[in-house]
């Protein structure tokens, strides 16, 4: 697996290993913040984000750090621990010096740190074998598919608003029959690239 | 070394490490606060209730101090924090007390029933199922959905109907929420005429079912010298703005739905 071209690992983790539709990674905030196509987009771009930036701190502290010391058990803890850090570093540090981002990105920034795609994404590249220039790679393809994801989701939702709907679906139960039919319809990915 | 002390002390010195770090990384970005907004945070009661439309108190603190949101509109704070705060910015704090108002005229003497429902005492309960017992489903159920939802006690049912105490009325918007015909609005102390109906049926049909509801004849809207009356839906609206309390609409209407407040002054 370590020697799969970028191109195939960006396509594996937008469409064919998509997070949120065929992992059922991140599907928290798939449901909680897709209402609006807006802060759909904006809680994605702050995951894009916060994925790049937590692969690129965890892999060299899983590489360099525990696999030396024998501690590879403790990866799950570690990498918490350092996701939720690093989100509170970004965040002091985006509202001194780009508060138009920190306004906009909000309060999903700290959502971000119990976001188990964030987590999902850093303990899979550890799992497959990349690289870190290949996991970087494969966190940006992930935080992109969880844009995708969360953009075709939140313009669903907003056709469902206005569908008429048995009473006794409103609300929650058509969102996740809708969730499921998405998550259907990438299927079809599957096989891609041998992926 | 023993593998679990090394375990610990990994683990303890990373967290460390991030706790210091993040320690640091906040003094040295702390964001000059904003004292206005800190001395408006104080006035306000607190309790995030969100009223305002704000993210809480710190968010229309903020929202006043930099963004000229109005004072007043924290009701749990009502008149005494509006007063505070508009001191504070040097407006008038002086603000539209906002009550809550039953759109619905229909009590138990003006319209029939198509069912007897003998279930849940509640209006939630009662609207699914085919809309509630009388014949206009658009109006008050009188289960007291938004009698159990007031915390001030200014609502009551009389007749099958809800009817609010203005005086009572800390306009905190339970009811609204409450009520599942959503026949409750908060009106400001100007309000001067009030449609007290929601039917959006045509006329015939409302006329059928209420003695009292607005069959959306226009009457109103013709008398009007002030161009505050509209017609939407087979339904009278009465724009506060636009509208003086000169009375005619009331005097006008067939079905007597129109009640006025005050006078024109």
């Amino acid at each position: 697996m370590s020697n799969t071209s970028f191109f195939a690992i960006l396509i594996g983790g937008l469409l064919v290993n998509n997070f949120v539709l065929s992992q059922f990674l991140g599907i928290c905030p798939f449901l909680g913040v897709s209402k609006k196509l807006n802060s759909a987009v904006g809680m994605s771009v702050a995951v894009i984000f916060v994925m790049l930036m937590a692969t690129a701190a965890t892999h060299p502290i899983y590489t360099y750090l525990l696999v030396p010391n024998d501690l590879a058990y403790l990866q799950t803890i570690v990498f918490i621990l350092i996701i939720a850090a690093l989100v509170q570093l970004v965040e002091i540090v985006l509202r001194r010096f780009i508060p138009p981002l920190y306004n906009a990105l909000g309060i999903y920034l700290p959502l971000i740190t119990t976001n188990c795609a964030v987590l999902g994404v850093t303990i899979l590249n550890i799992d497959s074998g990349y690289n870190f220039v290949q996991s970087l790679v494969n966190a940006l393809g992930a935080g992109l598919g969880f844009l995708l994801a969360m953009v075709m989701f939140a313009g669903v939702r907003e056709r469902l608003e206005s569908a008429e709907i048995p009473e006794s679906l409103k609300g929650l139960p058509i969102t996740l029959v809708a969730a499921s039919v998405v998550s259907v319809s990438f299927l079809g990915f599957q096989g891609l690239f041998g992926l | 070394m023993n593998p679990i002390l090394l375990a610990v002390l990994l683990l303890g010195g990373l967290g460390l490490i991030a706790g210091l770090i993040l320690a640091i990384a906040s003094i040295l970005m702390a964001v000059p606060k904003d004292e206005k907004a800190e001395a408006l945070c104080e006035l306000l009661p607190g309790v995030n209730c969100g009223a305002c439309g704000y993210s809480g108190c710190a968010g229309y603190a903020d929202a006043m101090a930099n963004h000229g949101a109005k004072v007043g509109l924290c009701s749990p704070g009502g008149e005494a924090v509006a007063k505070a705060t508009g001191e504070l910015l040097g407006v008038s704090g002086d603000v539209e007390r906002l009550t809550a108002l039953v759109r619905c005229g229909g009590c138990e003497e003006f319209t029939a029933r198509k069912l007897e429902y003998h279930g849940l005492e509640s209006c939630r309960a009662a609207t699914q199922f085919y809309g509630g017992n009388w014949l206009c489903n658009y109006g008050c159920l009188g289960y007291g959905d938004c009698v159990s939802a007031c915390e001030y006690g200014a609502i009551t049912v009389e007749n099958g109907l809800a009817r609010v105490d203005a005086s009572l009325c800390r306009g905190c918007t339970k009811c609204v929420s409450a009520c599942p015909k959503k026949l409750i609005v908060m009106a400001g102390s100007a309000t001067r005429g009030v449609v007290r109906c929601s039917n959006h049926d045509k006329g015939p049909k409302t006329h059928a079912a209420c003695k009292v509801g607005c069959i959306g004849c226009g009457k109103c809207v013709k008398v009007c010298e002030h161009d505050a009356v509209q017609v939407v839906n087979c339904l009278a609206n009465i724009d506060p703005e636009k509208c003086i309390g000169c009375g005619k609409c009331a005097e006008a209407c067939p079905k007597h739905c129109i009640t006025m407040f005050g006078s024109a002054t």
